[in-house]
C-alpha cells in the first residue's frame, strides 16, 4: 500500500470520527450508566427499533457469556423497548428520533459512544437479532478469548453473520419473548459462500446464504455481505466504516490468514428469519431507511408474497460451535 | 515463585505449596504497583514459609528475569538450609498432582537436574529465526516496545558481521525457562568466581532466562535430565498455550507435576488440583502425549489450515493454498458426447457422484438433474458465474468422502480452466474434437453448424494449451477421438483404475459408443467449406461401424 492511499485512508478515518463527533447531537441520553463500567469490562453497542420482544432473551445471553454492560442506541422505539431497557440495571439508552439512514445505518451514533466510552475495552457490536458464538464459548467465557486474544496482540476478532431460518412457514411457529430464537431458526446453509478480497480496505468481502439462494438467485452481486468484525479491543481513534464489515485503520480487518492457516473465528447466528420478518420488511420497505435503496428488503417482500420456504434438503441443523467449525465455517485457529 | 498479575491466584498456589511443607520465596514485578505489592505482601504475612526477594523490572526477553529469579534463589538458599532442590514456578503454574509426590519423586533422586538443555544448532524450537544468534548479537532494544529499532540494528550487526565474544568455557545451551535444580549446582553457579562476567554477557543476551541456567548448568550438574517437570506448550510465536476448566481431564491424565499457563479465572482447575489430595500415592511418570497432541494439532490448524477451505480466517494467497481443493476429483471432456450412456455408465463402475456439465451457460447440471446439492449450493448459473473457483471448491469440500466426477467441454464456462489445470487434486481426462459429434447428430443448417464448429474448436483449443502449460500441475491425459475411438477400452480402464480404490475388479461392461456413421464425410464437408477441424486427429472418409470390444468374462468351468 502506497503512502499515499495510507494517507487518504486516515483522511477518511478522520472524516467518519467529525461525522459521528457531529451526530453526538441526535442522541439523548435516557439512562446513562456508564460510571459503573470496569475497567476489564466487554461492552455490547447496539441499535435497536421496536426489538421489545427480542430484548430479554439478548441480554441474558450476553450477560450469561460475560459481558458487563450494554450501551443502546434506541431509534425511536413505539414498543416500549425504551423503558424496558432504561430500567435494566447494567443498560445504558440514548434515544434519538433523528434518521437511521442518515447516520449511515447507525454506524456514527455507535462509533460516537464508543469513542467515549470504550476506549481500551474489548467491545462487541450486534443487532439485537445476532448471536455470537465463538470456539469453546460452552465452556469458558467471553473473558476467556479476550483475554487470550490480548496475549496473542490480537486486536479484532471476526464473526461471519450466518443466516438462520425454521423449517417451513417463517410464521408457522410464532417468537415468544424469553424463548430463544434459534430454537426456531435452527437450520443454516453450510456452503454456499463466496469470498471476495476488498483491495482498498484489505477486508473479505463474504456473501452467500438462504438470502443469496433465495431471494438473490440471479443477481449474486447484490447480495447482502455477511463478513463482519463484530469484536474489537477499541481505541478511541478507530472508527467501523460500513456497519461492522469493515473498519480503519485498515489492519483491524487483517482477521484471516493469507499463507494457508487458519486464524480463530466464531460466527453470528443471525436469527432475522422469524415470524416478525413479514413484519419488519413491510414497515422498513415504508420507511426507507436501509441500504442502498432497501434492495434487499424490496427483493423480500418480492418473494414474501409467495412466502418461500428457506429450508431445503440439504440445510443443515444447527448443533453447537464444534459443528460449525467442522464445516468450516469458523475456526480455533491456535485456540486449544 | 515469579509474579506479576493476577496476584490472588499466586497466593492460592503459594499456600499450596507451604502447607505441604514447601517453602515459597516471590519475586513480584517491579511493574507492579507499590500499593498492590504490599497489600498482597501484607495478606501472606500470616505464613512465615513465604518470602519476598528483591524487585526486578521483568521485561519478556531481557534480564530482570534472570536477576529476579537470582535474587529469589539467593534468598531460598540462604533462608531454607534444608532446600535440596529449587523449583523455578510462575504466578501461573499450578501443581497437578499432591505435592509430596514431588517430594518423594525429587528425594529418590537427590543429585539429578531437572532442566531442560539443548544446543542451538540441534533444536527448532526459537521462532524469528534468532537462535545461534541470540548469543552473539547485542540487544539493546527492546522488542516488544520498540520492534522496528530491534530488528534494524539486528539487521546492521549482521550487515557488519558484527559478532560476540561468548565467554571460554561456556558452550551456549537453550531450553525451557522452568526448571528444578539441586541446591549443589544452584548455588555452584551463583556463587561462581566468574558470575560477574558470564553475568555481564547474559545481560546482553537474547530471551537470557532461556539460556543463562541451561548453559550455567552444563559447567556444574553432574547429572541433568534434560526436561522440564513443568508442562508448558508454546505455539508457534512461541507463547505458551493456556489452560481452561475444559482441559481439567487432560491435565489429571498428564500425570505432570506442575502445568502453565492456567488462565486466572480457570476456578474449576484451581479448585480440583489445589484440593487435599495427599491420599493417593502415584509413582508414574509424567505424561504429557496427549496434551502434545492437541496443542501441535492447534498449532497445525494455524500454520497449515485445512486444505481446500476458504473462509472468513481463511483466504491464502495464490500459491500458499497447500492443495487448492479438498479432495481429488475427477473431469471429463469429451466422454458424454461419444458415448451414449457414459454418466450413468461410470456412476455404476466407480460408485462416484457423476454431474453433467457443471459449468453449462443455462444451469448447473448436477448428477440425477438436483436443483441443490450438499451445502445448498444451488445450480443457478448466474450464481456460479459470479465466483466459479468458490463454487468449485465448495463443491468439493461440501461433499468430503465422496468422489466427484464431472463433464467439462468448450461449451462451458471457460474462467476455471486455469484453476482446475493448477490443481493436482484434478484428474483432467480429454477426449478432443469430440464437441463435433453433437453438431454431426444435429439437424442444423450447415452454415451455423461450420461457424459454431469454428468457435468450439478454438476454445478448446485454447484449452488444450492451458492444459499443456508448464504451470499446470493436474493429472492430464489428452487423446484425439481418431486415437480414442481406435482402442477405447484400455484408456478407459486406466482412468477407472485411478478413480477407484485399489484392487478394482475387471470392467464387467462398456458404455456403448454413439453411431459415428458418416462422421468422416461430416469432417470433410466442414473441411471443404474451409473449416479444417483438426482437434479430432485424422479421421477417414469412409470409416467402418467401430466395434467396441466386449470385455472378455471370467472363464468358468462347468463340472
Amino acid at each position: 500500500m502506497g503512502v499515499w492511499q495510507s494517507y487518504r485512508l486516515r483522511i477518511q478515518r478522520k472524516r467518519w470520527r467529525i461525522r459521528a463527533f457531529r451526530k453526538r447531537r441526535e442522541l439523548h441520553p435516557v439512562a446513562n450508566r456508564t460510571a459503573q463500567i470496569l475497567a476489564n469490562d466487554i461492552i455490547v453497542f447496539c441499535t435497536q427499533r421496536n426489538e421489545r420482544t427480542r430484548l430479554p432473551f439478548f441480554l441474558n445471553y450476553y450477560r450469561d457469556m460475560g459481558v458487563g454492560h450494554f450501551v443502546f442506541v434506541d431509534n425511536d422505539s413505539t414498543d416500549g423497548s425504551l423503558d424496558y431497557l432504561s430500567g435494566q440495571p447494567d443498560v445504558s439508552v440514548w434515544h434519538t428520533r433523528a434518521s437511521y439512514k442518515r447516520s449511515r445505518f447507525g454506524v456514527d451514533w455507535l462509533n460516537w459512544l464508543q469513542r467515549k466510552y470504550a476506549d481500551g475495552h474489548w467491545c462487541l457490536v450486534v443487532d439485537p437479532d445476532e448471536f455470537l458464538v465463538y470456539p469453546f464459548c460452552d465452556t469458558r467465557p467471553l473473558q476467556a478469548l479476550t483475554d487470550w486474544l490480548d496475549a496473542s496482540s490480537i486486536k479484532s476478532f471476526s464473526a461471519m453473520l450466518l443466516d438462520m431460518y425454521p423449517k417451513g412457514r417463517l410464521d408457522a411457529q410464532p417468537y415468544e419473548e424469553g424463548r430463544d430464537p434459534i430454537e426456531i431458526a435452527c437450520w443454516f446453509d453450510s456452503g454456499n459462500y463466496t469470498l471476495k478480497k476488498n483491495k482498498k480496505f484489505g477486508n473479505l468481502w463474504i456473501q452467500g446464504g438462504p438470502r443469496s439462494r433465495v431471494f438473490f438467485r440471479d443477481m449474486p452481486a447484490k447480495a447482502p455481505a455477511l463478513n463482519k468484525i463484530p469484536l474489537v479491543k477499541w481505541d478511541k481513534k478507530y472508527t467501523y466504516v460500513s456497519s461492522t464489515h469493515m473498519l480503519l485503520p485498515r489492519g483491524l480487518n487483517q482477521v484471516f490468514d493469507e499463507w494457508g492457516g487458519e486464524k480463530a473465528s466464531g460466527v453470528l447466528l443471525h436469527a432475522k428469519f422469524l415470524d416478525t420478518f413479514s413484519a419488519k420488511a413491510k414497515e422498513e420497505l415504508e420507511r426507507k431507511q436501509h441500504y442502498s435503496a432497501s434492495v434487499e428488503y424490496r427483493a423480500y417482500a418480492e418473494s414474501l408474497k409467495d412466502d418461500p420456504e428457506l429450508w431445503c434438503k440439504w440445510s443443515e441443523k444447527y448443533i453447537n460451535w464444534r459443528q460449525l467449525e467442522i464445516l468450516g465455517l469458523m475456526s480455533k485457529g491456535n485456540w486449544a | 515463585m515469579l509474579v506479576h498479575t493476577a496476584l490472588n491466584r499466586a497466593e492460592q498456589v503459594a499456600r499450596h505449596w507451604t502447607a505441604a511443607g514447601c517453602p515459597v520465596v516471590i519475586h513480584v514485578d517491579r511493574n507492579v504497583p507499590r500499593r498492590v505489592y504490599n497489600r498482597f505482601t501484607s495478606s501472606v504475612a500470616d505464613n512465615r514459609m513465604i518470602r519476598f526477594s528483591e524487585r526486578h523490572r521483568c521485561e519478556w526477553g531481557t534480564w530482570g528475569i534472570v536477576a529476579a529469579s537470582q535474587s529469589a534463589s539467593e534468598l531460598m538458599l540462604e533462608s531454607f538450609p534444608d532446600v535440596s532442590h529449587v523449583y523455578l514456578a510462575s504466578g501461573s503454574c499450578l501443581p497437578l498432582r499432591p505435592v509430596q509426590e514431588l517430594i518423594d519423586y525429587l528425594a529418590a533422586r537427590p543429585r539429578t537436574d531437572f532442566i531442560e538443555s539443548a544446543t542451538t544448532a540441534d533444536v527448532p524450537w526459537t521462532v524469528g529465526g534468532l537462535d545461534s544468534e541470540r548469543f552473539t548479537l547485542r540487544f539493546p532494544f527492546s522488542w516488544k516496545k520498540n520492534r522496528y529499532l530491534f530488528d534494524k540494528y539486528v539487521d546492521l550487526q549482521r550487515r557488519v558481521g558484527f559478532k560476540r565474544k561468548i565467554p571460554s568455557g561456556l558452550v551456549p545451551h537453550m531450553g525451557s525457562q522452568w526448571w528444578c535444580l539441586t541446591r549443589q549446582t544452584l548455588s555452584a553457579i551463583l556463587q561462581d568466581p566468574e558470575r560477574e562476567t558470564y553475568d555481564r554477557y547474559f545481560r546482553k543476551v537474547w530471551i537470557p532466562d532461556e539460556s543463562y541456567y541451561q548453559t550455567l548448568a552444563r559447567q556444574y550438574s553432574t547429572n541433568i535430565e534434560s526436561r522440564s517437570l513443568t508442562l508448558s506448550k508454546f505455539d508457534f510465536q512461541g507463547k505458551p498455550h493456556i489452560f481452561y476448566d475444559d482441559h481439567l481431564q487432560l491435565l489429571r491424565r498428564s500425570d505432570c507435576f506442575v502445568a502453565r499457563k492456567i488462565w486466572p479465572r480457570a476456578e474449576r482447575l484451581y479448585q480440583a488440583f489445589l484440593a487435599d489430595g495427599a491420599g493417593a500415592m502415584n509413582k508414574t511418570e509424567p505424561n504429557p502425549g496427549k496434551i502434545d497432541r492437541i496443542f501441535a494439532k492447534a498449532v497445525e490448524r494455524r500454520t497449515r489450515g485445512r486444505p481446500g477451505l476458504y473462509m472468513q480466517s481463511r483466504y491464502p494467497n495464490a500459491g500458499w493454498e497447500n492443495g487448492l481443493t479438498s479432495n481429488p476429483y475427477s473431469v471429463f471432456q469429451g466422454f458424454s458426447e461419444l458415448f451414449e450412456n457414459f454418466e450413468p455408465w461410470l456412476a455404476k463402475a466407480t460408485g462416484a457422484r457423476v454431474h453433467g456439465h457443471i459449468f453449462a451457460p443455462d444451469r448447473v447440471e448436477f448428477s440425477g438433474g438436483q436443483t441443490l446439492i450438499n451445502g445448498a449450493l444451488c445450480d443457478s448459473a448466474a450464481k456460479r458465474d459470479y465466483a466459479p473457483e468458490a463454487f468449485l471448491t465448495s463443491l468439493i469440500w461440501n461433499t468430503r468422502g465422496e468422489r466427484q466426477c464431472f463433464q467439462f467441454g468448450p461449451g462451458d464456462n471457460q474462467d476455471i480452466n486455469w484453476f482446475i489445470a493448477r490443481d493436482p487434486n484434478a484428474q483432467i481426462s480429454v477426449i478432443s474434437g469430440t464437441w463435433a459429434v453433437p453438431l454431426f447428430r444435429s439437424n442444423r443448417n450447415f452454415a451455423d453448424l461450420r461457424k459454431e464448429a469454428a468457435e468450439l474448436q478454438r476454445i478448446e483449443s485454447s484449452h488444450l494449451d492451458v492444459l499443456r502449460s508448464t504451470h499446470t500441475k493436474a493429472r492430464i491425459r489428452i487423446w484425439t477421438m481418431a486415437e480414442f475411438v481406435e482402442a477405447p477400452m484400455e484408456p478407459i480402464q486406466t482412468i477407472i483404475d485411478e478413480i477407484g480404490p485399489p484392487g478394482q475388479r475387471h470392467l464387467a461392461e462398456a458404455p456403448t459408443m454413439a453411431n459415428l456413421e458418416g462422421f468422416g464425410q461430416f469432417l470433410q464437408n466442414l473441411k471443404n467449406q474451409g473449416m479444417h477441424p483438426y482437434l479430432m486427429g485424422d479421421f477417414p472418409v469412409e470409416q467402418g461401424p467401430v466395434k467396441m470390444p466386449k470385455p472378455t468374462r471370467k472363464p468358468y468351468l462347468v463340472r
